[in-house]
């Protein structure tokens, strides 16, 4: 069950531009008492920091989304512990944490048609920006999102970043 | 009206036994010639039709099992030119195809008098009205009653299932009096009868037929006293002729077989060897009378128990307590047999990985569930919408796959229990208790 995807599924940059994603992990838990804590649980014993969480519910079941300092070490956890989990290449920017500012990255990513899966936050790296995480379903998609970004000056958070 | 058929009905056991024997020895001419495949088994078991003088000869008949039917699909196992047959009907097989079985004109016509017999055992007469809301079609239920009350003469109400307010609307307005169904569709319309103000002075109903699905005198009283009427078991299996090859009479102590049209044995299922009178065991039925499909020593799978005393009702005919549970995995949901290979033939062909399922059957409020648990394949833990469309999927195939409505539920990897010896694929958490339980 607990294959490992393949992180990494963003096309090969063109002119040169480089995107750096984030990396995500998504973990599948059943609607009940102690699971998401048996999720931190893993990360804690892996010594793993959770630097963003989001959940995803229904009345079943629900998608812990995270991202953390060590991906590779917390997939394998989740893997050994039994769990559902799986890698995916998200953007994350810092805007400044002032009136208007989300508004804007967003509606120039609408402008130019691209469609936000979903989104949530990131902690900032310092107290005066925030930290956005965005998902864009179609790789191609992705990749364009992250030229957009750069192009208009948004700062890219990077693996190195949150580490 | 007490009797349908009074000669037979009472008949003094050793003359019934009489006209089983003879009745034995002529059909097992008729199969031996025209059913190649069951003459092949005689000839292996080194049976000669000569040797079938009376019952007590049977046990040296080879038995007919629905593998039989499945190898010589569809037409293979009958005993008559299609030219013969007048109807075919069919029931789920485990292997995506169908049980088919035929009926020439004179089966059809001593299925309707089994099945007048059984609506006369219940009390009724051609003063009733029988209201038939078995499904219509390929299942036997809904012709099966239908023609049995007409025979009888009754004003017969072929309604169909569905459509409950429409139902109870006909049960009202057209002074049904008998009813015909699954047990648990009784149930489930009398729960919505109560929610739109069902007042049972304003019915005629006195007494219905409830079958092709185990139910509990738990689920009797229910019907009982919710209807106001008197409700009786029924037992058939479209392999033998559909229902009504035994029903209850009116002192509901086990359904009388029509034991002149079928010679009932119970076997040990592991030995294979018949069990004295009163044993609990699989019951075993060799059709006598019928001409499409006259089957020998056929397993039904049911398990159950035969009593021979006569009856308080002055019937000698021997009755069947309600059977206890089979001897193979089949599953009777709402009616419906289902068998475990086929919903995991089905999950298998929409995704081949999801070998890790379990299946669970409960009874919650007197309705049948069934819920198919998967663990969740790792690519699509992506986004909810993937989830989602992956659980529509797999309910489509299966539901599709089985003519019964099923629940997926996604479980967390590792979390359906692995069993060391073979799989335990099914969980029927149902408990299904009546008098003769154990």
């Amino acid at each position: 069950m607990c294959l490992k995807s393949e992180p990494g599924t963003n096309p090969p940059q063109e002119e040169g531009m480089v995107i750096i994603m984030l990396q995500q992990i998504s973990v599948f838990v059943e609607n009940k008492a102690g699971r998401l804590c048996a999720i931190v649980e893993v990360l804690n014993e892996s010594r793993i920091n959770i630097r963003a969480m989001n959940i995803a519910d229904t009345a079943d079941y629900g998608i812990v989304r995270l991202i953390v300092s060590d991906t590779e070490n917390a997939l394998k956890a989740f893997n050994e512990n039994n769990f559902t989990a799986r890698v995916f290449d998200v953007i994350a920017f810092t805007i400044p944490d002032k009136f208007g500012a989300l508004y804007e990255v967003i509606k120039l990513l609408g402008d130019n048609g691209i469609n936000i899966e979903y989104s949530y936050s990131l902690i900032g790296k310092n107290k005066s920006e925030a930290g956005i995480v965005i998902y864009v379903k179609n790789p191609d998609k992705n990749a364009e999102a992250g030229e957009i970004l750069i192009k208009a000056g948004v700062n890219l958070i990077t693996p190195v970043d949150i580490a | 009206m007490k009797y349908y058929l009074k000669e037979i009905e009472t008949a003094p056991r050793h003359e019934l036994e009489a006209l089983q024997s003879f009745r034995l020895s002529q059909k097992i001419r008729d199969v031996y010639k025209n059913v190649a495949p069951y003459r092949v088994k005689m000839d292996e078991a080194g049976v000669k039709p000569g040797d079938i003088k009376s019952v007590t000869d049977l046990h040296k008949l080879p038995f007919t099992t629905k593998q039989d039917l499945r190898d010589n699909y569809p037409y293979g196992m009958f005993a008559v030119p299609m030219e013969e047959v007048v109807r075919i009907h069919a029931s789920s097989g485990t292997t995506g195809k169908q049980t088919v079985v035929g009926y020439t004109k004179n089966d059809i016509e001593l299925w309707a008098e089994c099945a007048a017999r059984s609506l006369v055992e219940i009390g009724g007469s051609r003063e009733d009205f029988v209201h038939v809301s078995y499904g219509y079609g390929l299942f036997t239920g809904g012709l099966g009653m239908h023609y049995g009350a007409e025979k009888l003469g009754a004003v017969t109400i072929p309604a169909s299932a569905g459509n409950s307010m429409r139902q109870l609307e006909m049960f009202r307005d057209f002074g049904s009096s008998i009813i015909c169904m699954t047990p648990s569709y009784a149930i489930s319309l009398l729960e919505f009868a109560k929610e739109n103000g069902f007042n049972k002075s304003e019915y005629k109903l006195k007494a219905g037929v409830f079958g092709a699905e185990p139910w509990s005198e738990e689920m009797r009283r229910e019907i009982e006293d919710g209807w106001g009427l008197k409700a009786y078991d029924i037992y058939g299996l479209s392999e033998i002729l559909g229902p009504s090859v035994s029903c209850e009479c009116v002192y509901q102590c086990g359904m009388h077989i029509c034991e002149d049209h079928f010679i009932p044995e119970i076997i040990d299922p592991d030995t294979l060897k018949p069990l004295p009178a009163g044993e609990q065991g699989e019951l075993v039925f060799s059709c006598i009378t019928k001409e499409a499909l006259p089957l020998m020593r056929y397993r039904t799978r049911d398990i159950a128990a035969l009593a021979y005393e006569k009856c308080e009702c002055g019937r000698t005919l021997v009755r069947m307590l309600k059977p206890q549970g089979r001897t193979d995995d089949m599953l009777i949901i709402r009616g419906v047999n289902v068998f475990p290979s086929q919903i995991e033939s089905a999950l298998l062909q929409f995704d081949n990985s999801a070998t890790n399922y379990l299946i669970v059957v409960d009874r919650v409020n007197n309705y049948d569930t069934l819920e198919v648990q998967i663990e969740t394949p790792v690519d699509i833990v992506g986004s909810i919408a993937d989830l989602q469309v992956y659980e529509k999927k797999a309910k489509s195939v299966i539901d599709s796959a089985i003519g019964v409505g099923v629940t997926i539920k996604l479980k967390e990897p590792k979390s359906i229990e692995r069993s060391t010896g073979k799989a335990v694929r099914v969980a029927d958490n149902r408990k299904i208790k009546n008098k003769f339980g154990k």
